[in-house]
């Protein structure tokens, strides 16, 4: 594993309504390494601070204090819409990540150019829609004869696939997946979590996965993160990190204070 | 007689199908409900006629008319994208500052347009050559923004409508289309005042006055009519001018009936409402006939998200957006 950071957050906080009664520290000094290639799965309770974390990595609110750096660029003061050249996003609700009303084919095209300037050019050429079929079978769900089908008419794994396959089709730095299987069925979500490492191992992305389930946690990705009340309370890599078992886990999380919920043990 | 008035409310349907695109823009393609256009169509008939007064040439006074509405959807953008006002209120606020505005061009409530001596592009004097003209005019800004809409950029803007959190992720910047698609929206509104204005002869403060419901009105009927026949783009975009055209047959219609036309308002309204609830009935009445046991839609709704699903779900996730 190369050893070039990739991301790296330092000392960053967010509190939620500062100064009133529903005032939330959501993110308490959170200082952390991510290495190029690194596949790191965040558990963690809920209001934990798993998806503060990602959003503030997108840039979906200011943070309050500390950097965001990514690979190398201070990215800490850039728009969210600026910062989404560099990351791939997921989305736990299928119907966030894609445009419902538009053809697969014009969500691929939006996704194709993110980063770029958007021109008066066709958005979408000859070229491009033999590329994206090519793409699309590689999904098995037989989209790649569905080009001009809207999105909308799609199941929520088939958007969740097409989602997964627009973050990942330009490569991104940073792979942002936020419990993208938790809305599925149990069998679409072993589908796409299966299709998410693959894509993830062929292309060597640096990733980031939130999940409420244990099991995947464990046995996805290279690192682990264990999230609390703001804070990171617990990181293992390598080997220790495949030699951990799900009671062990649960055993960490009790110490810590965390509540223990039934999606984290079943499922 | 009815059908000698018929020419008469054909050029104004056109006329204010020109404004039911720029209303489909905002309302459909945005999902922004821009209560601009009040005001913007009465600056594009105020500019128009002041200039025209001034001995300024038909086409020059038109185009200045354009650039004073697009300008106007600027502010609406600003106070929406910048200031973070909600659409509804950004449009509202934009609207009261444009009734000054206007006021304030046309130094008086109405100003008239001499269409015998001055050349004019349109006038109600010759309906027949003003369907001819509109006819041209609706098929080059039909034809230019279905290239538009057809560009990366355009693209963008659609999908900042249908749901602006993909687009952020995508890196589309939404504030931005925001504000294009809002110019190009009240460009077109204030086109067709300009137009309104040589055509009927003058500019009036009022004649903006419930606007939005006409544009509303002619694009939800336009889609009532269209939306089996087909889903593409320019189709959609004429559907606007179709239901503008209807929209004033009925009331040449109303008018040739002796009706009180002073009601025509509160109808349109009325029409409205009622083509705003039919999709809302059909949900409710639509999860009622599932409970009753039939099952295999059931099955194909929670599969596919087809039918129902496809089209309330990303309404709602626009709206927690």
């Amino acid at each position: 594993m190369a050893d070039k950071v990739m991301l790296k957050l330092e000392n960053v906080c967010k509190t939620f309504n500062p100064g009133s009664v529903n005032e939330k520290s959501a993110l308490k000094n959170i200082d952390l390494e991510v290495y190029e290639g690194d596949f790191i799965t965040v558990i963690g309770g809920n209001g934990a601070g798993k998806s503060t974390l990602m959003n503030a990595i997108c840039g979906t609110f200011p943070i309050d204090t500390g950097k965001i750096i990514l690979n190398g660029d201070d990215i800490t003061r850039l728009p969210e819409y600026k910062r989404a050249k560099y990351l791939g996003r997921v989305f736990q609700d299928p119907m966030l990540g894609t445009a419902p009303n538009m053809e697969i084919e014009e969500n691929l095209a939006l996704a194709y150019r993110r980063g770029k300037t958007r021109s008066l050019m066709p958005r979408i050429t000859r070229k491009e829609r033999e590329f994206y079929r090519e793409q699309l079978s590689r999904l098995e769900l037989g989209l790649e004869n569905r080009l001009t089908v809207k999105v909308g008419l799609l199941s929520g794994g088939q958007r969740q696939s097409l989602t997964l396959l627009m973050a990942t089709m330009k490569k991104p730095d940073l792979l942002l997946l936020d419990e993208h299987t938790a809305a599925l069925d149990p069998r679409t979500a072993t589908k796409v979590l299966e299709l998410t490492e693959e894509i993830t191992a062929e292309n060597k992305l640096t990733t980031i996965m939130i999940t409420h389930n244990m099991m995947d946690a464990i046995r996805c990705g290279n690192r682990l993160v264990m999230m609390q009340e703001g804070r990171i309370i617990y990181d293992v890599s390598g080997e220790e990190k495949k030699s951990l078992s799900v009671r062990e886990l649960l055993e960490k999380f009790r110490e810590s204070g965390g509540e223990i919920n039934d999606r984290m043990v079943l499922s | 007689m009815f059908f000698d008035a018929l020419p008469g409310a054909i050029s104004l349907g056109l006329i204010w199908g020109i404004m039911a695109i720029g209303v489909f823009i905002t309302y459909k393609v945005l999902d922004f409900p821009d209560l601009t256009v009040d005001g913007s169509i009465c600056t594009g008939g105020a500019v128009c006629a002041v200039l025209m007064g001034l001995g300024v040439n038909a086409w020059w006074a038109l185009i200045v008319a354009v650039i004073a509405g697009a300008l106007a959807g600027l502010v609406t953008g600003i106070f929406h994208t910048l200031l973070g006002i909600p659409a509804i209120l950004a449009g509202i606020l934009t609207q009261l500052i444009l009734w000054s505005v206007n006021l304030k061009i046309m130094g008086q409530a109405n100003t008239p347009v001499d269409t015998r001596s001055t050349y004019v592009i349109i006038t109600q004097l010759e309906a027949g050559w003003a369907i001819l003209i509109l006819f041209a005019f609706i098929a080059f800004i039909v034809g230019g923004l279905y290239w538009f809409f057809g560009t990366e950029f355009g693209c963008g803007i659609r999908a900042t409508g249908n749901n602006p959190n993909m687009s952020r992720a995508q890196g589309i910047n939404v504030s931005l289309d925001k504000i294009v698609a809002l110019m190009i929206s009240n460009a077109l509104v204030a086109l067709a005042g300009a137009l309104l204005a040589q055509y009927q002869g003058f500019a009036d403060i009022n004649m903006g006055r419930g606007a939005i419901v006409i544009g509303l009105a002619a694009v939800i009927i336009g889609e009532a009519i269209v939306s089996r026949i087909s889903i593409n783009f320019a189709v959609q975009l004429s559907s606007a001018v179709i239901g503008a055209i209807l929209y004033y047959i009925v009331y040449q219609f109303v008018i040739w009936l002796e009706l009180d036309t002073e009601y025509l308002k509160m109808f349109s309204a009325i029409v409205v409402a009622i083509f705003l609830a039919i999709p809302y009935w059909k949900k409710t009445y639509f999860r009622n006939f599932i409970k009753k046991g039939k099952k295999p839609l059931i099955g194909g709704n929670a599969d596919g998200g087809a039918s129902g699903g496809a089209g309330e779900t990303p309404e709602g996730a626009q709206n927690n957006g």
